[in-house]
């Protein structure tokens, strides 16, 4: 990519390994998991939860694991990644954990808990961040499976329309049930896509970017070229139509068009996305039921109690959190509905205010810094639309939803990427950060150390033509 | 619980968040403050990975194979040449090139030539044409010898002694 800033970044680089300064990160990150479980234990209750001790072990244990697997597999990978996904994802397992007690407080035992459930996804997250370390050992392999991925991204997006294994749940038709398991094969969707993007980016950019016309001052592209941003906004809508899922609808098309911008450098094309945005939002609001609710939700929520409940009480909830919040445990996050998955962001403001909501915004932030300075010192076009491309998506994904749950923009159903509920959620995110502490490694490390040059040497390039 | 207890828990947890989060800051502070100016004693020298020969000190002689120059042999600018040290060159149509290419084959910034201190390196810089060694576009930075033709547009150019 023709990106003089960071292209002159390259070779000022120092290869650091860091990894010191990533294992005092995670200690920091376990212990404030592990204080968020007895703050909550302490604010319902007065004491610790009595299997603390127990989680605790579980928490250092696994965090060693992962450090040390990075250490051996991925030695320059960047060093901020790994401890903030933890720390997102501790506290998101203390704010489950927090819902769940005030669940069974209310409607006794039998109420449902998802804490539990949730330890089990964020273990098998971490198995499928270690699987995805080892068995991609250099991102420039994907590329080769540009249109498999393509493909794939398809199949999954088609998966919940099917009759028997998709289901229909709080009208949204983006689930799946294998057995026991049930999955949002949206999520997985978004990886598979953010490959085929960039792969298909990296080919067809200096066709989408040198040919084109200049109508009013904005570059616009061929005809012919215009057919995957079409594409991609055709499936997003049916996606929108089919599944009824505005978010995931929005964060795809999203997607193709921020990395079309990063591609390309065409301001052009954001100007034609953010339009086929606006008319296929505009349609959409006339046409779907589904869409006016949430519009008018977003415009005067209180003008329509009963059906707005859940963003009012998110509302309540963040005005009752206030400056510094009620502290861990001493809220009431528990009466929004999905609080512990769509809303978590509402209950974390509830009960670590203002302060704590600034600070996990922050992390995310900070997430997607490191994701586009990945994308910045990458040697590979690919690996910098891939990293680029992944970040975008992760940082959309937190701004259509917080933006939503704080009524910034209309409300979307997707999850908080680390802490919200959600077995899918959980391991395609964990799978993004793999896939970014992969290149970031590749990135990161020092050019290869070469034999000294001599005469022979220099023969065999010769031979090489 | 006493009350003041639990606001006791309260605010700490929140310091403990920020000073996470301050903490994380200041790992990645010179990719956010730009780099660090290494001085004296503080500055550590870049490390090279399993670099198998003892380094010795940066002042030394031009050894024996070490490349004088940057030759141009074809192209519009053949026979112009530049001196190598241990700045890496950009070659290019732009302003900022080390020679400025008059071909039109030539991206704006095509290539720079990089060295480590023991080997040189080509790397493209996103060319549209591409930087080719014999047949070979080259996709990420690779050592060159003395005296390897690298294709740049119609230009070819060689380390020379």
């Amino acid at each position: 990519m023709s990106t003089p800033a960071g292209q002159a970044a390259v070779p000022a680089y120092t290869p650091r390994k860091r990894r010191n300064a990533e294992l005092l990160l995670i200690v920091l990150a376990v212990v404030i998991s592990i204080g968020a479980y007895c703050a909550v234990g302490i604010g319902v209750s007065g004491e610790v939860p009595s299997f603390a001790y127990r989680l605790g072990g579980a928490i250092v244990v696994v965090a060693l694991v992962t450090h040390l697997l990075v250490r051996r597999f991925a030695p320059y990978a960047d060093p901020v990644l790994l401890p903030i996904v933890i720390t997102l994802n501790g506290l998101g397992l203390a704010m489950i954990y927090r819902i769940d007690l005030a669940r069974l407080d209310k409607s006794g035992p039998d109420a449902n808990t998802f804490a539990s459930q949730q330890l089990i996804w964020t273990a098998l997250g971490i198995v499928g961040f270690v699987a995805v370390l080892l068995v991609v050992r250099d991102h420039r392999r994907l590329q080769s499976m540009t249109y498999t991925f393509g493909l794939v991204a398809l199949v999954l997006l088609v998966l919940p329309l099917l009759p028997v294994i998709g289901q229909n749940i709080n009208g949204a038709r983006i689930w799946i049930r294998l057995g026991p398991m049930g999955l949002q094969p949206g999520e997985f969707a978004k990886i598979a896509l953010a490959i085929f993007f960039a792969g298909y980016l990296v080919v067809k950019r200096d066709a989408l970017a040198l040919a084109g016309r200049r109508i009013l001052g904005v570059d616009l592209p061929r005809g012919r070229d215009l057919g995957p941003i079409l594409a991609a906004w055709l499936v997003s809508l049916g996606v929108l139509v089919f599944q009824r899922d505005l978010g995931s609808s929005l964060l795809f098309f999203g997607l193709f068009v921020v990395l079309l911008y990063v591609a390309t450098e065409r301001p052009g094309w954001l100007v034609v996305g953010g339009a086929l945005f606006l008319g296929g939002a505009y349609f959409a609001f006339l046409t779907f039921g589904h869409v006016q609710v949430r519009v008018n939700g977003w415009l005067d929520p209180f003008a329509d109690r009963d059906r707005n409940f859940q963003i009012i009480q998110g509302l309540y909830g963040m005005a009752h959190g206030g400056l510094l919040g009620r502290g861990l445990g001493q809220g009431s996050p528990d009466i929004t509905p999905y609080s512990y998955s769509d809303f978590i962001a509402a209950s974390m403001g509830e009960e670590l205010g203002l302060a704590g909501l600034m600070a996990i915004l922050l992390m995310y932030g900070l997430i997607v810094e490191r994701g586009l300075r990945i994308a910045l010192i990458c040697r590979d076009g690919f690996g910098k639309l891939l990293a680029a491309g992944l970040a975008v998506s992760i940082a959309l994904q937190v701004f259509v939803v917080v933006g939503g749950v704080t009524r910034l923009i209309p409300l979307t159903g997707l999850t908080t990427p680390f802490l919200s509920y959600g077995g899918s959620s959980i391991l395609a995110n964990w799978a993004i950060v793999a896939l970014l502490l992969r290149i970031s490694d590749q990135s990161r490390r020092p050019a290869p150390a070469v034999v000294q040059l001599d005469e022979e040497d220099a023969t065999q390039v010769v031979k090489l033509r | 619980m006493s009350d003041i207890t639990l606001t006791l828990i309260k605010l700490g947890f929140l310091a403990v968040l920020w000073l996470f989060v301050l903490s994380a800051v200041s790992v990645i502070r010179s990719d956010i403050f730009g780099a660090r100016v290494e001085t004296g004693k503080a500055g550590r020298p870049p490390k090279v990975a399993k670099a198998k020969t003892p380094r010795t000190p940066r002042a030394r002689k031009p050894a024996r194979g070490k490349p004088r120059r940057l030759q141009i042999t074809q192209g519009p600018n053949a026979g112009q040449s530049v001196p190598v040290s241990d700045q890496p060159i950009i070659l290019g149509r732009g302003t900022d090139a080390a020679i400025r290419l008059d071909d039109d084959y030539v991206s704006t910034r095509h290539a720079r030539f990089a060295t480590n201190g023991e080997d040189w390196f080509v790397e493209d810089l996103g060319s549209t044409n591409g930087t080719y060694l014999g047949s070979q576009r080259i996709t990420t930075p690779v050592p060159i010898a003395l005296g390897t033709e690298v294709r740049l547009g119609k230009t070819v150019v060689e380390l020379q002694k």
